[in-house]
């Protein structure tokens, strides 16, 4: 069986990001597995433009932005192994793979980094009635269908869903030649990006209905149309508000979901609310030497956020695995410990070291990390979260136990856009005994 | 001319398909869809019922007892996936104690074994999500799951290795009684057979009136049901039934053979036979009443809906045989509920009934075993790389969801009566059949069914007829 310092899980933006920090912070010892035919994951399907803005501080597309990292992954001599797929990982982080050349084979990692990303929830996840035409696609495959292989899916399109790929492919459809009649939403908010909505569907004139569904989908063969229906407070449809649109295309842009299956199966916990790994300062979870990052983490808009993430998870994995490797490679030679009384030595017990919760409550959906553990902090960290609802003028506070400590005057705060609160080292140390930090959103 | 004429692939044609390839004669199947498995077969609880429920003496009772008895061994022989893995009907009070008694007697006088009635507290040992108001239940441990598309695929992979013809994309219009037998009108011309075996589900009173005085009236009885994630697929073991009202067995929840978890059907009469939309009313019935049975049901993580229409014959039981005024007719009609459980038998019994009229001979090469699609996932590490030593199309990963591989999606077109479409694919190999619903796979499965089949993605359908995927190239019209 084939060693490896750290295998990382998926070659889309979060995994190069973490493999590139990785190999900075002194592992030389590193693999990328990767599922498509090519590195970059979803960012090759994203030919618009956009991204990069806080990486690059430059506007590029997708591909651009994933070549940035390709390259550098190439330059630092990462190895990679692509149209390979991850079958299981152990809890031991035996990482069983699987390809057409080398077939079903095993390696063992000291540390693993998730990085799987999310997939789209389908037509089932809202139960939506009616027929099972072709024509139904979720939008990423519809991206994927036009932007990588250049076939229409259709010509009239009904978008069901506002988030961000929805909206990005209410443009690209209509760029492409399609009509697009609607974009309807369940909530009463977008859940994509503002300046999406601005540039994907104002300056094309799209319509975007909010507080409403289908509720019907018409065509045996093909689809043939939709019915959509205003909802009310409780997404129920209201009765006498449905309006059909004929058309042979519905995109569904539902929802993303973290795929954890993988993680799940090694026995990694999993936060409800996020559908990712629950994870500690160090973006590692409860399985010592598996990190998490990018959207198998929590579902993210900016790729740039992925890659900080991602980063962080890299050093992270980085710093665990020289502490490992000191303990197996030279003082335990001299002093015979076996790796686990060498790391209880290392790493301070996890129940001895006392941990910080991050509660998030009042509007604030979930955190990201969500437990600190002080010795392991950098000077500085970043809470990432979002909220359940449109919150207008209100402040995003921090408790530090009781005492509030951050006390931050927003405009707007929308379950569309993450949030973020950066913490320093400094601030956490002056509370000694620091049980909690509680995030919520206070209306002014 | 051919001697035998059925019509309908579904999982009732291809048993009698079958059970007649083990005969010299010419049969053939005519099947309006483009694939076997397009109708009824394809979309219901793929239950394979013990046989309690139906009337003692009827067709529906002797059937469904004998096909549950054949489905194991037949399952080994066809390699086709299928399971007992019992089932329980509930009661919930004291009041219906005689109900859940009449039901076992019936049991018993069908022929059922095995059958016990057990105390609240043993149902909720075996089955600690059912609700805790449960009173007591009968259970069948010779109930089962069966893979009905597997089921139906295997019945006719089999038959067609035996000599008989599958006709796809033929619809019977017509049929008229001719000196020898009958002649078929189809959009593909006209046919001329011995004896026909009218296998056409809900459409079966239409080529029954066609031939006989004596009308039959089948209606479309429509079930909505919901599919959920393989992780629910342990939320009970065993098919939980309540006691059973006017319009069939009520709403069920069982694991599907493959590990997910299925509630449904409803009951709903309609009128297009092509109606197989689900509605926002149905589905959220599924819902309410599968909660009365079994609580905490994950309904958040439902993947897929579907709805399946069953063939309700007034009459309230099977018809099979030759119909009386029209000589060489032979009726399966009016096949609803226990239909997938009954097909073994249901296939042997009227391939009995040709045989005694035809005075048909035993083939003496007739193929008994077929092979399934091999499913890597049931091999050892060291069988599945030999596997992909050889053809490494096995190593490559189609299906993320149902970790489906290029071999098997091949295997899946090249074989007899392999897949066209993407939704031939999915019965045959699950591939888009999981949690994302072929987001991920499908573009990847029509380049390989293009590939494979030599066909433009252009002509790729989701399953057959005008369910084209992609209408065009970019900017085409622009």
């Amino acid at each position: 069986m084939k060693n490896y310092d750290i295998v990382i899980v998926g070659g889309g933006p979060a995994g190069l990001a973490a493999a590139v920090s990785a190999k900075q912070n002194g592992v030389d010892s590193i693999l990328i597995l990767e599922r498509d035919k090519e590195l970059g994951g979803i960012l090759n399907q994203c030919i618009h433009n956009g991204f990069g803005l806080h990486t690059f501080k430059e506007e590029l597309t997708g591909p651009e932005y994933a070549e940035r990292f390709i390259r550098q992954v190439q330059d630092l001599g990462i190895e990679f192994k692509l149209n390979t797929m991850v079958m299981e990982i152990s809890e031991n982080r035996v990482v069983t793979a699987m390809n057409r050349e080398d077939g079903l084979f095993d390696l063992q990692a000291k540390a693993v980094i998730l990085a799987m990303g999310c997939r789209e929830r389908a037509r089932g996840a809202l139960n939506i009635p009616g027929y099972r035409p072709a024509g139904i696609y979720s939008a990423g495959t519809a991206q994927r269908l036009v932007n990588m292989e250049g076939y229409m899916p259709g010509r009239e399109v009904v978008i069901l869903g506002s988030g961000d790929i929805g909206l990005i492919m209410a443009r690209r459809m209509t760029l492409e030649g399609a009509k697009v009649k609607v974009v309807a939403e369940l909530m009463p908010y977008s859940g994509g990006l503002k300046r999406n909505i601005v540039q994907c569907l104002d300056d094309y004139g799209i319509p975007l209905k909010l507080s409403h569904t289908v509720v019907d989908i018409k065509g045996k063969e093909r689809v043939e149309g939709v019915t959509l229906a205003q909802v009310d407070e409780n997404s129920r449809p209201i009765p006498g508000t449905e309006e059909f649109y004929s058309c042979d295309t519905l995109l569904l842009s539902v929802g993303l979901i973290p795929e954890n299956e993988i993680s799940r199966g090694m026995g990694v916990e999993i936060n409800p609310v996020t559908s990712g790994p629950k994870v500690n300062e160090s973006l590692e979870t409860n399985m010592e030497g598996v990190f998490a990052c990018g959207n198998v983490l929590h579902v993210h808009d900016l790729v740039d956020f992925v890659s900080e993430e991602a980063a962080a998870a890299g050093r992270n994995a980085a710093a665990y695995v020289k502490t490992v490797s000191l303990g197996t490679e030279s003082t335990r030679q001299s002093d015979r410990k076996t790796d686990e009384e060498y790391l209880a030595e290392r790493i301070p017990d996890k129940a001895a070291e006392q941990e910080i919760c991050l509660i998030p409550t009042s509007g604030v959906r979930y955190t990201v990390p969500s437990t600190i553990r002080v010795s392991h902090m950098d000077e500085h960290l970043t809470v990432r979260f979002r909220v359940g609802n449109v919150y207008k003028n209100c402040y995003v506070s921090a408790y530090f136990d009781e005492k509030r400590v951050i006390h931050r005057k927003r405009q707007v705060v929308a379950p569309g856009e993450m949030e973020e609160l950066k913490l320093t080292k400094e601030q956490i140390l002056q509370y000694p005994n620091l049980k909690t930090i509680t995030i919520k959103i206070e209306e002014a | 001319m051919y001697d035998v004429i059925i019509i309908g692939a579904g999982v009732c044609g291809a048993a009698v398909a079958r059970e007649l390839s083990r005969y010299q004669a010419k049969v053939c199947v005519m099947e309006k869809e483009e694939d076997v498995c397009c109708g009824t077969s394809k979309a219901n609880s793929a239950i394979v019922h013990a046989g309690y429920d139906a009337v003692t003496g009827s067709l529906k009772a002797k059937l469904n007892v004998r096909g549950n008895e054949m489905m194991g061994e037949l399952s080994k022989e066809l390699d086709f996936p299928f399971e007992r893995n019992g089932s329980l009907v509930l009661c919930f009070n004291e009041d219906e104690m005689p109900n859940l008694q009449e039901l076992y007697d019936r049991g018993v006088a069908n022929g059922v074994k095995e059958l016990r009635i057990l105390s609240k507290e043993e149902v909720l040992r075996m089955e600690p999500n059912v609700t805790d108001d449960v009173y007591a239940a009968l259970y069948a441990p010779t109930g089962g799951i069966v893979c009905p598309f597997g089921l139906n695929i295997a019945l006719a992979e089999n038959a067609c290795a035996n000599g008989v013809e599958f006709h796809f994309n033929t619809e019977v219009t017509e049929i008229r009684k001719v000196d020898e037998g009958y002649e078929l009108q189809t959009n593909k011309g006209a046919f001329q057979t011995k004896y026909v075996v009218n296998a056409a589900g809900v459409y079966a009173d239409k080529f029954h009136n066609m031939v006989s005085g004596n009308k039959i009236h089948i209606t479309a009885r429509r079930g909505d049901y919901c599919l959920l994630d393989k992780e629910a697929g342990k939320h009970v073991s065993k098919t939980i039934f309540a006691l059973p009202g006017k319009l069939g067995k009520g709403i069920l929840v069982t694991p599907t053979i493959h590990g997910n978890l299925l509630i449904g059907p409803t009951a709903v009469n309609v009128e297009d036979k092509e109606g197989v939309n689900t509605t926002a009313e149905g589905l959220a019935q599924v819902i309410e009443k599968a909660g009365m049975s079994v609580h905490n049901i994950p309904t958040r993580q439902v993947i897929t809906s579907f709805a399946g229409l069953r063939a309700h014959e007034d009459g309230d039981d099977f018809i099979i045989g030759e119909v009386e005024d029209a000589k060489g007719f032979i009726d399966c009609a009016g096949i609803e509920s226990p239909g997938i459980a009954s097909s073994p038998a249901i296939g042997e019994m009227a391939a009995e009934i040709l045989k005694e009229k035809m005075g048909l001979k035993k083939k003496d090469n007739f193929i008994s075993a077929r092979q399934g699609i091999k499913n890597p996932n049931t091999l050892s590490k060291e069988e599945r790389n030999a596997l992909i030593k050889e053809n490494p199309a096995y190593g490559n990963i189609i299906c993320r969801c149902e970790m489906i591989t290029e071999g098997e999606i091949i295997d899946a077109i090249r074989r007899p009566l392999g897949a066209k479409s993407l939704d031939g694919v999915k019965r045959r190999t699950r591939a888009g059949m999981g949690r994302c619903q072929s987001g991920f796979c499908s573009p990847r499965t029509m380049e390989i069914l293009a590939r494979e089949c030599d066909m433009s993605m252009f002509d790729i359908t989701k399953s057959g007829g005008e369910s084209k995927l992609v209408v065009g190239t970019n900017k085409d019209t622009v």
